[in-house]
C-alpha cells in the first residue's frame, strides 16, 4: 500500500466516523425527550457533519480523482465506508445514544489532541479546529452518562444495558493495521492502540461515577474501519441518507 | 478604481452577521486578512464552527457588499488554521452582544451576569443553545432565559 492510499483510507476513516455518527445523531432532531436535549443533539450532529466536510474534502484532494466531499458521502455504498462499527449502531433509547456518544467522544477527543500535532499541516489544522468542538461534546455526553447511570433505578438499568450492548464495539477504535502503521510512520497520525490506556482510564473514571460496571471482556467486533464487514445497520442508514442522490442522480440544491 | 485595505475593512465592518445582526463579521473576528492584488480583493475568512450554516451565507454577504461598492473581482479564501477563537471578538462586538441580550464570552467559562437585569445569579440550562456558538443559560432572579456566547 502506498503512502497516499493509506492517507486516503485514514481520512475516510476520520470523515466516515463523523458522517455516520453525525447522521445517526441527527435522526433525533424533533424526537428528543426534552427540547434542550433535542437542540444539543442537533448541535452535536452539525459539528460532526461540518468536520466531515473537512475530512472528506481533504480525502478527495489526496485521492486526486476529482471526488468532492459530497461525492464521497453520497455516492459510495456500504462496502466503501470506513467508519467504526460503533458509529453506525442504531440510536436505541436516549440512554443508548448517549452511551454510544460518550464512548466515541472520549476516543475522538484523545485522537484529535494528537492529530493537532500532525506532520501534515492540513490534518493538524482540521484537528485543532474540531477538538474545540469535541471538548464540548465529551463534556456533555460524560455528564449525561453519569447523570443517568447514577440516576433512578430505571435510568441506571438502561445505561448498564447500553454499556453492555455497546462495549464490544468500542475496541475497534484502538486496533492497528497497515494503514495506521503507515500513518504513524509518516508522523501523520498516532497508532490507535497508543490511545487505549488514556481512554481506558477516562472511561473507568466516568463509569465509576456513573455507578456502572464495565463488562469483563475485551472481545471487540471488527470490520467497520477496514470496510471488510459492516453491520446490517449501515446499509439501512445509507438508504435514508443517500436516497435523493440514488433516486435523482446528480440532483443539485 | 482606487481603494485601500483600510477602506475595505470599513466596508466589511458594515456587513452584519446573518444570525446575530447587531455585530459585524469584523466584530466576530472571522475576517482574518484583506489583500489587494491588482484589481482583485482577497478576503480570508475563518469559519466559527465547522458545521455553522451561516458560514456560506457570510461569504456570500461579503462578496455582495464588495460588489455593491464597485469591486468586480472578489476572492474569498476559507482559512481554517489557526482555528477561530472567541478571543477574536472585538470590544465593540462584545458590548453590542450584551445590549442585544446575549452574554459575551468570559474566560471563566460562564456569563458574568444576566444581560437583562444584571444579576450575577445565573445558572446553565444547556451547553448547547440556539446556534452552535451559544449556550443556554437562565437568570434565577429575573427568571428570564438568555443566550451565552460560549468560549471556544
Amino acid at each position: 500500500m502506498t503512502r497516499d492510499m493509506a492517507f486516503f483510507e485514514f481520512l475516510c476513516r476520520m470523515g466516515d466516523n463523523t458522517l455516520v455518527l453525525g447522521h445517526r445523531v441527527s435522526e433525533w432532531c424533533g424526537h428528543a425527550p426534552v427540547l434542550e436535549e433535542d437542540i444539543a443533539l442537533a448541535n452535536t450532529a452539525l459539528d460532526l457533519i461540518g468536520q466531515t466536510q473537512m475530512w472528506l474534502g481533504l480525502a478527495g484532494e489526496v485521492e486526486g480523482e476529482g471526488r468532492s466531499a459530497d461525492d464521497l458521502a453520497m455516492l459510495r455504498d456500504a462496502w466503501d465506508f470506513r467508519n467504526v462499527l460503533l458509529a453506525e449502531q442504531p440510536n436505541g433509547d436516549f440512554g443508548q445514544t448517549m452511551m454510544r456518544q460518550y464512548l466515541f467522544d472520549q476516543a475522538h477527543v484523545l485522537l484529535l489532541q494528537k492529530l493537532a500535532g500532525s506532520s501534515d499541516e492540513r490534518v493538524a489544522g482540521i484537528a485543532a479546529k474540531a477538538v474545540k468542538e469535541v471538548a464540548y461534546h465529551v463534556e456533555r455526553s460524560r455528564d449525561t452518562v453519569i447523570g443517568l447511570g447514577d440516576g433512578t433505578s430505571e435510568s441506571h438499568r438502561r445505561m448498564q444495558a447500553a454499556l453492555d450492548l455497546l462495549w464490544p464495539y468500542a475496541g475497534e477504535m484502538f486496533t492497528d493495521d497497515e494503514v495506521s502503521g503507515i500513518m504513524a510512520g509518516e508522523g501523520i497520525a498516532p497508532e490507535p492502540s497508543s490511545l487505549r490506556a488514556a481512554w481506558d482510564a477516562a472511561v473507568q473514571e466516568t463509569m465509576s461515577e456513573a455507578t456502572l460496571v464495565i463488562p469483563d471482556s475485551d472481545f471487540a467486533h471488527a470490520g467497520g474501519k477496514t470496510g471488510f464487514r459492516h453491520s446490517e445497520h449501515l446499509g439501512h442508514m445509507l438508504t435514508q441518507m443517500q436516497w435523493l442522490q440514488r433516486a435523482y442522480p446528480g440532483a443539485r440544491w | 478604481m482606487t481603494v485601500s485595505v483600510d477602506q475595505i475593512w470599513g466596508w466589511l465592518d458594515e456587513v452584519p452577521d446573518p444570525e446575530i445582526p447587531v455585530i459585524s463579521v469584523v466584530d466576530l473576528g472571522i475576517v482574518r486578512e484583506v489583500m489587494l492584488e491588482g484589481e482583485t480583493v482577497k478576503v480570508a475568512v475563518t469559519p466559527t464552527y465547522s458545521g455553522c450554516p451561516a458560514t456560506s451565507v457570510i461569504s456570500m454577504d461579503i462578496e455582495t457588499a464588495l460588489r455593491d461598492r464597485g469591486i468586480k473581482d472578489v476572492k474569498i479564501e476559507t482559512r481554517i488554521a489557526p482555528p477561530w477563537t472567541t478571543d477574536w471578538l472585538s470590544e465593540k462586538g462584545r458590548s453590542r452582544l450584551e445590549d442585544y441580550g446575549i452574554a459575551p464570552p468570559q474566560p471563566a467559562g460562564g456569563p458574568e451576569k444576566c444581560p437583562h437585569c444584571g444579576s450575577r445569579n445565573v445558572t446553565r440550562v444547556s451547553q448547547f443553545g440556539s446556534t452552535p456558538c451559544k449556550a443556554h443559560w437562565r437568570c434565577t432572579d429575573c427568571l428570564e432565559p438568555f443566550d451565552y456566547f460560549k468560549c471556544i
